[in-house]
């Protein structure tokens, strides 16, 4: 098991050698960047997209710099119908990482904890939760994300679940390799002969212990999450239409894209992608950093 | 041996039951396939006759146990909306996805293995930078999202490649085939590169990271030391080692590219498997969707035990004791 192998250091050493690396530093701005646009976005989007009173069909599909009835330059140009499409990537932003963000936290709960626990209680429980974990891996998180998110049907509870139930698994594997490491070490048989009990040892000394591995896995797992929304939604089973992320933006301005109107799916396919690359290249330099292994 | 594949076969059978009721389950509460069957407008004697007619109006476990007799037999029900029986409908489109997939993993082994051994070889060299930096793009691109950028640059602003369909389809015993023919291979590259990028990303970072690892260990220093050089280093040592999580990834990979086909069979209009289901599930074509998902896990637990068994004959160590 990498995972088990994997050892914090010092917060100070790790911070420093993070800072080594101009390109990581870079993504971890964007990120940050990215985050506060989506946060910000009601004060910083010159249209708010979901009000349907703001926007003029005659405004729809307009170029990039065209000056449309609201006074303001559409820098991005407008969508079909007639959102400015800087907004509407800001808003859409804002979805997309608050659904990818819900599902990380969701799956890396539930992971955390079922696979620390299952290294915990050990003998037949560990084995069967163990399998069923090995047997759903082996399912592309793309395809059982799709077929719950179509059984479900359309809305942001619903993707939540699709998209957690894909990706916990993950976690669960993750924490299960931290935490049986864990659990053979003297510091967890001095606690239980305390005497504490199972669930105190448990969640205040293993689910600690198995951090690390699981923040690196989560950073990739928000990433994936977040382009697994888009993906869902363009192929029309994730978000309803009403509040548009950046999967239904693009999928929206597919069919404009063989007459040549290329802003409507390329700017918000931009922004995703500088998102999702961005958190997976802050992921890559933390494993880097976190993997022992490479350290000779 | 013998005893490690026959638990393997056992737990696989298990495994097909199992996910047989989910599916089977899962689909039942999806919708109401009589409203999707039956016009609003026809009496209530067809209506009771339709229902009768598809066993509609047995408790689920009765449907599942039909439904299993029917498997058993080779029978996997009608199309609600095509009107024929599924599994012909599925061995329609099946080629046309086969075609796809193959293709993709054939050019994401050829290109990201050798790419990712030189990467994981040299790693600090600028190439290597580039290769591992191409990798998260890869990874980071969603599929579809690349494939609307290979139509707009191929296909409308060059108008070298077509933006979709399947093109000629030449018939080799029996099936349907497009890679022959020269529109059909035209038809197929992009579909393919596009479904291929993503696993070529990974067999990149997958062989880099191996080899990266390997070198670092004795055997590298002890077949430097004996005067091997090292290009067999690398054919000999290097790519038989990570050979067994690349042989993983490329099983699970042929399962994984015909459940991704789905992405790139819209985005391309490939008359494939990808664009059955996607029909179906928004037509609530029940027993297509059982026969897809049905299908989809078989795959799995065939691959799975595939490489397991592939595990065995590459690797001493599982041969030996009880392969766990």
């Amino acid at each position: 098991m990498t995972e088990s192998a994997i050892k914090p250091r010092s917060p100070g050493g790790f911070w420093t050698e993070f800072c080594q690396h101009p390109v990581a530093v870079a993504a971890a701005c964007v990120v940050i960047a990215v985050t506060l646009l989506a946060i910000f976005a009601p004060l910083i989007a010159p249209q708010n997209p979901y009000d349907l009173a703001g926007l003029a069909l005659r405004d729809a599909r307009r170029p990039p710099g065209f000056v449309g009835i609201g006074g303001y330059t559409h820098i991005l140009g407008t969508d079909s119908q007639g959102r400015d499409l800087f907004s509407a990537i800001l808003y859409g932003l804002r979805i997309s990482l608050q659904m990818g963000l819900l599902a990380g936290a969701v799956a890396f709960s539930i992971g955390a904890l079922v696979g620390s626990a299952a290294a915990y209680i050990g003998g037949r429980v560990e084995a069967f939760v163990m399998r069923l974990v090995d047997l759903q891996l082996s399912f592309p998180a793309i395809l059982l994300a799709f077929v719950v998110a179509a059984l479900l049907g359309q809305g942001k509870f619903q993707l939540i679940i699709a998209l957690t139930f894909s990706q916990y698994a993950y976690f669960v594997r993750t924490a299960h390799g931290a935490a049986s490491a864990e659990c053979n070490k003297d510091y967890v048989e001095a606690a239980l002969s305390i005497p504490m009990s199972g669930w105190f040892v448990v969640t205040r000394h293993i689910l600690p212990n198995t951090l690390p591995p699981l923040i690196v896995v989560a950073t990739v797992q928000v990433a994936s999450a977040i382009s697994l929304e888009a993906t869902l939604s363009f192929l029309g089973v994730g978000l309803p239409p009403t509040e548009p992320s950046l999967g239904m933006l693009i999928s929206g301005g597919f069919q404009y894209l063989l007459s040549g109107r290329y802003w409507i799916s390329i700017y918000p396919g931009i922004a995703l992608i500088v998102l999702v690359m961005a958190i997976n290249i802050v992921g890559d330099q933390v494993r880097e950093q976190l993997n022992p292994r490479l350290k000779k | 041996m013998v005893a490690f594949i026959v638990r393997r076969m056992w737990q696989a059978l298990l495994v097909i039951i199992v996910m047989s009721m989910l599916v089977f389950y899962g689909v039942f509460v999806i919708g109401n396939p009589i409203d999707v069957l039956i016009s609003p407008d026809a009496t209530q004697e067809i209506r009771q006759q339709i229902i009768t007619q598809y066993g509609l109006d047995l408790p689920i476990w009765q449907q599942y146990l039909h439904f299993m007799n029917a498997l058993i037999h080779g029978d996997l029900g009608r199309s609600f909306v095509y009107n024929m029986p599924v599994v012909e409908l599925i061995a329609s489109r099946f080629p046309a996805t086969m075609e796809l997939a193959t293709m993709a993993i054939l050019l994401a082994s050829a290109i990201g293995i050798p790419l990712g051994i030189y990467a994981g070889y040299r790693p600090n060299g600028w190439p290597s930078k580039a290769i591992m930096a191409a990798s998260i793009l890869g990874f980071s691109v969603p599929t579809f999202w690349i494939g609307l950028m290979m139509i707009m640059v191929f296909a409308v602003e060059l108008g070298v490649l077509p933006a979709g369909g399947r093109g000629e389809a030449v018939s080799i015993f029996g099936i349907p085939w497009s890679f022959p023919t020269a529109t059909g291979l035209q038809h197929l590259i992009l579909p393919a590169a596009n479904l291929s990028l993503f696993k070529m990303s990974m067999m990149i970072r997958l062989a880099a990271s191996g080899t990266r690892e390997i070198m670092l260990t004795d055997t590298i220093k002890f077949a430097r030391a004996a005067g091997i050089d090292e290009f067999t280093i690398l054919r000999r040592h290097v790519l038989r080692l990570i050979s067994i999580p690349l042989v993983t990834v490329f099983g699970l990979e042929l399962g994984s590219t015909i459940a991704f086909a789905v992405v790139t069979e819209t985005i391309f209009s490939w008359p494939g498997l990808g664009k059955l289901i996607i029909d179906s599930i928004t037509s609530l074509d029940r027993p297509v969707m059982i026969a897809y998902l049905m299908m989809v896990s078989l795959l799995f637990i065939t691959i799975n035990l595939a490489v397991d068994l592939a595990y065995a004959v590459l690797d001493p160590r599982m041969r030996q004791g009880d392969g766990k």
